[in-house]
């Protein structure tokens, strides 16, 4: 399977979670997302923010010591960090639209190359699960998506234009791979970064879309 | 005291009244918040063609508790609205789907942070509201959309209810709640709402004035009836959800 090259699923939200900066509030998504609060990313402090009003949390609860009515968006039992805060739905909604939210970390089935992202309704499915993924995407200063490079059948997730209905439209200004790290630039996309192990190439093979290169290409940093 | 006295004695006592076509909503987010034994009691009432609002229909998560889809699977529900009408994993199938892909029953799929609103717009007198989410994507197709100071944004109506259900850890007796920490999620707004708001309590209902109105998160204005949650078996409290292998 091509999916198993490159970054693992850890390697992927780490390369992600160095982006962010001190002082930054970020809501990650379910899935791989959630993996970003694991990353060493030394003494910046960032706030984690969940849909259902939970700001400040911290880490999984060690088994036996979890507050059951204590969760993040996924549905874990996490806790809270010094400071932490609790509002409601309308006012952790409020949080996201009003531009509160620094960087959004989502997966997806598809990004294209203006950076439309697609991640909540498969081909010929009836309704779907979009969960706060549209007001996220609206309203997120910036939004990062996290996906494996190809499907299982070998085509692309980065793409000239998705073909599944969207999330929201233009909003992607990172792609992290198993390949790679990416921008959206209308036009097509620009690998910053390259996975250890992987070629220009072969990512040119299984990318939709015009690829560009940045100068002097760098290798994705991996941990242990 | 002229006021009648909002507790009662059991959940069946609480939700008796409420008649088949009435529009409900129940809070939670996952787990907490979550009123599971309203639900139970809902099931056993028999109330038929409701409209249900929540975040999912339910079911993803083992163990399973009372959740939208057993209602469902038991005949009371012509429609739902929620923000999942599938689960966040492709693979995982909902109770549900099944019944609203055969067209058994209606659904309304909506933003959670659009369906958060609508609901507090109900409760602050607010009719419609603009919201830049879902602008571009397929639910916005044919709807009405206004560009404001350059940007676009999508007409949403606001979404007033019969009754709210929801969970609170504690209550005086003349309605005002608190929240434990991820209980809160939808239920504030929702019981803002309802006509009529029905609220099970963790712990035994204090007498009034025994929550300092600083840490009233709710206030009991929108509160109508209490029951306290009885310990285990007999009554349902939130569970450590099963984790599962990739």
């Amino acid at each position: 399977m091509s999916g198993t090259k490159g970054l693992n699923r850890q390697q992927m939200a780490d390369r992600v979670a160095r982006e962010f900066q001190d002082g930054w509030i970020v809501n990650l998504g379910v899935g791989i997302p959630t993996m970003c609060s694991n990353t060493d990313i030394g003494d910046r402090d960032i706030t984690y923010h969940s849909e259902n009003g939970v700001i400040g949390y911290g880490a999984v609860a060690a088994e036996g010591h979890e507050d059951l009515n204590l969760v993040n968006a996924g549905g874990q039992n996490v806790t809270l960090k010094p400071g932490a805060a609790v509002v409601h739905h309308a006012d952790s909604f409020g949080v996201i639209r009003g531009g509160h939210i620094d960087a959004t970390v989502m997966g997806a089935y598809q990004v294209s190359m203006n950076g439309d992202f697609a991640n909540w309704k498969l081909k010929g499915q009836k309704g779907g699960g979009i969960g706060g993924a549209m007001d996220l995407a609206a309203c997120a200063k910036r939004v990062f998506i996290i996906l494996e490079h190809v499907t299982r059948d070998g085509s692309s997730r980065l793409v000239t234009v998705c073909d599944l209905p969207v999330t929201a439209r233009g909003v992607v200004t990172l792609v992290a791979t198993n390949y790679g790290l990416f921008e959206p630039t209308k036009t097509g996309f620009y690998l910053r970064e390259i996975a250890p192990g992987l070629t220009v190439d072969e990512i040119r093979a299984a990318t939709g879309g015009v690829l560009t290169i940045a100068d002097g290409l760098k290798q994705i940093a991996v941990d242990g | 005291m002229t006021q009648k006295s909002k507790l009662r004695s059991s959940f069946a006592e609480a939700v008796a009244d409420i008649p088949d076509g009435s529009t409900i909503a129940f809070g939670g987010f996952a787990m907490p918040g979550t009123p599971f034994n309203l639900i139970k009691a809902l099931m056993e009432q028999g109330a038929k063609r409701l409209t249900l609002i929540g975040n999912t229909t339910g079911g993803a998560q083992k163990p399973r508790m009372p959740d939208i889809g057993m209602l469902v699977e038991n005949g009371q529900v012509a429609k739902v609205i929620c923000a999942f009408t599938a689960a966040t994993r492709p693979t995982d199938t909902l109770p549900f789907t099944k019944y609203y892909e055969s067209g058994e029953v209606d659904a309304e799929l909506v933003p959670q942070g659009t369906l958060a609103e609508r609901l507090r717009a109900a409760g602050a007198g607010i009719p419609a509201f603009y919201t830049p989410t879902a602008v571009g994507t397929e639910l916005a197709e044919g709807r009405e959309t206004r560009v404001i100071n350059g940007r676009e944004y999508l007409l949403e109506y606001a979404l007033p209810v019969d009754y709210a259900f929801i969970r609170a850890s504690t209550a005086d007796t003349a309605g005002n709640l608190r929240f434990h920490r991820a209980q809160r999620n939808f239920c504030p707004v929702m019981a803002t709402a309802a006509r009529i708001t029905i609220a099970e309590i963790d712990n035994p209902i204090v007498a009034a004035g025994s929550i300092d109105p600083d840490d009233v998160h709710t206030s009991g204005i929108y509160v109508h009836r209490l029951v306290q949650v009885p310990p285990e078996p007999e009554g349902l409290w939130p569970a450590k959800r099963q984790e599962r292998k990739r």
